[in-house]
């Protein structure tokens, strides 16, 4: 009676109307199924992560630097054709003295994320219509993904003539940009959600409305989340096209004007400063917004590998 | 039950219906490259309250087919279908989300079903103890093993409160020794919560070890061929001398069935 084999038996014949496999047994084994099976996932150190992901990237951008001093030692060019990075370096620190640098940035970014979450309103519901109601998708479909090929910058001379040198006319073409693909995104991202949710939740009285919000708009975030990337790839590229092309003294100085500036001054220092701010911009917001979104829903649904 | 059952739409009013599905000379056919294709012929099939059925069939016997008009996922060519309520559909695959975790997997069916918010969480957790998955609750799709993943699957199909569950092979995909569990599991957890079962297989032990009654379908076009009522005592093991003794004898049986088709 006192040992557990004994009480086990028991348990077995008391608990079961003819139960063989007593429930104890049964829940026993399960747990160490369960233990069996069970993945271990935990997440990478730091020292690896910058092993692996931050130091080979940090060698690329030292190797450029390198080549590029190289080069203006060697006098491959005129030097007011190639500048040595110190002569960039000094525009830098001259702009930031001044206290122009920082206004520089804020001036595209604000326009830039400004337009994208215009061109964000506009595209998720355009986008959805287009996946779910066949005549729309008929209608304007290839429409959509059509103007994803048509380089932005084709926008602003007819941007400029309707609407004038000024802000409205930047974020129009902020839209005609990014609206298409973020509404293709999402687009796909419906499109490839599997048919098996749909029937699982329809099973559950997941249909119509409920079935798209429930079901369908979860399922394509990560389709949507790229389409989101490319959005404001293509958000901030149109922005730097409309900037170059369209200054004005009332549209103070952002980064493309500043490349502007810099090609009528004869300034190579200063365009090279401002192809590098639009560089560092764009891939900041990539890596401070976007990535950590994407990494974060694909991460949550077990979809991220492991390399 | 009589109340559950005087919520049905499709019942007749007036009459006693006491059955969880009732199909009624259904007859389904679909477009093919030959003209129409018979998949399902003339079914006329029962599912008593709490009772545990399972359809056995080859391949192209259209089983996977008739679960699905059960489910009301499809319309039948001819013929009706009535079932209490709507069916939970349970799947080979876990179809469960990955947006969501095991827990919150099954609040998705308490609320869809109109569960207020208070009361879902309360009854996932219950549910999930059914299964034996207490730990479970805030665990995401990817961290599950596949029998735990259909285990969860399960909860969420009974927190349907239907009082038919509907399963398209849900186990076909586990290895052996999962399997076996997970068929202990759900004759525990059918006899404590008293759902009627009607599942699909083409695995003739695993239809003997689960059902009270079982249904041989024939192939293309499917047509009921013959049932067995099994009256060994539950809980079985599938290797129980009993439960080998009838699948031999009805794997003849569904051989017979497959040999017709190579005859012409």
């Amino acid at each position: 009676m006192a040992s557990t084999e004994t009480s086990a038996v028991k348990d077995g014949d008391v608990t079961g109307e003819g139960v063989k496999d007593g429930g104890g047994d049964l829940a026993g084994l399960e747990a160490g199924l369960d233990a069996l099976d069970t993945v271990q996932t935990k997440r990478t150190p730091f020292r690896r992560t910058f092993v692996e992901k931050i130091f080979p990237p940090m060698v690329a951008v030292a190797l450029v630097l390198v080549v590029w001093q190289v080069l203006v030692w060697a006098k491959v060019t005129d030097s007011y054709k190639l500048p040595a990075p110190s002569a960039v370096w000094d525009e830098v620190q001259t702009a930031w003295l001044e206290g122009t640098l920082l206004e520089y940035i804020w001036t595209s970014v604000s326009r830039g994320l400004l337009g994208f979450l215009m061109a964000l309103a506009i595209g998720t519901p355009l986008g959805l219509l287009v996946a779910r109601v066949k005549f729309v998708r008929a209608a304007i479909g290839p429409i959509l993904s059509g103007l994803q090929s048509l380089p932005s910058v084709a926008w602003v001379p007819p941007a400029v003539l309707w609407l004038g040198l000024n802000d409205s006319m930047m974020y129009a073409v902020i839209l005609l940009g990014a609206v298409p693909s973020i509404a293709n995104g999402l687009v796909s991202g419906v499109d490839q959600v599997p048919p098996l949710f749909l029937r699982a939740g329809r099973t559950m009285g997941a249909t119509g409305l409920r079935g798209t919000w429930h079901i369908v708009v979860p399922a394509a975030l990560p389709g949507y989340l790229a389409g989101l990337k490319q959005g404001w790839a293509f958000s901030w590229r149109s922005l730097m096209a409309a900037e170059i092309i369209a200054s004005s003294p009332d549209l103070g100085v952002g980064l493309g004007q500043l490349l502007e500036n810099g090609r009528t001054a004869n300034s190579m220092p200063m365009v090279f400063l401002a192809i590098l701010l639009i560089l560092i911009v764009g891939i900041a917001i990539d890596l401070l917004i976007f990535s950590p979104l994407e990494r974060y829903v694909l991460r949550s649904r077990g979809l991220l590998v492991k390399s | 039950m009589a109340t559950a059952l005087a919520k049905t739409a499709d019942a007749p009013a007036g009459t006693s219906v006491e059955y969880a599905a009732r199909i009624e000379h259904v007859s389904k056919s679909f477009a093919g490259p030959a003209g129409q294709q018979l998949v399902l012929d003339d079914i006329t099939l029962d599912v008593a309250p709490g009772e545990f059925v399972t359809l056995l069939g080859a391949s192209g016997c259209g089983k996977s087919t008739l679960l699905n008009l059960v489910a009301g996922l499809d319309k039948p060519s001819a013929g009706g279908i009535s079932t209490d309520g709507r069916p939970a559909l349970m799947f080979q695959e876990h179809a469960l989300f990955p947006w969501l975790t095991a827990g919150k997997n099954i609040e998705l069916a308490l609320r869809l079903r109109g569960v207020p918010k208070a009361e879902r969480r309360g009854k996932a957790e219950e549910l999930l103890e059914l299964v034996r998955l207490k730990g479970a609750y805030g665990k995401r799709v990817h961290e599950l093993s596949g029998g735990m993943r259909q285990r969860v699957a399960l909860a969420r199909a009974l927190a349907q409160d239907s009082q038919l569950l509907l399963m398209d092979e849900p186990f076909a995909a586990l290895d052996a020794i999962t399997r076996d569990v997970l068929h202990d599991e759900l004759t525990r957890i059918w006899r404590e919560t008293n759902v009627s079962v009607l599942f699909v297989t083409h695995n003739v032990r695993e239809a003997v070890r689960l059902a009270e009654r079982v249904v041989l379908l024939s192939s293309r076009p499917g047509r009921i061929a013959r049932e067995w009522t099994v009256d060994i005592p539950q809980p079985r093991r599938i290797e129980d001398s009993a439960v080998a003794e009838l699948s031999v004898e009805i794997t003849e049986q569904l051989r017979g069935e497959i040999r017709r088709h190579g005859q012409h």
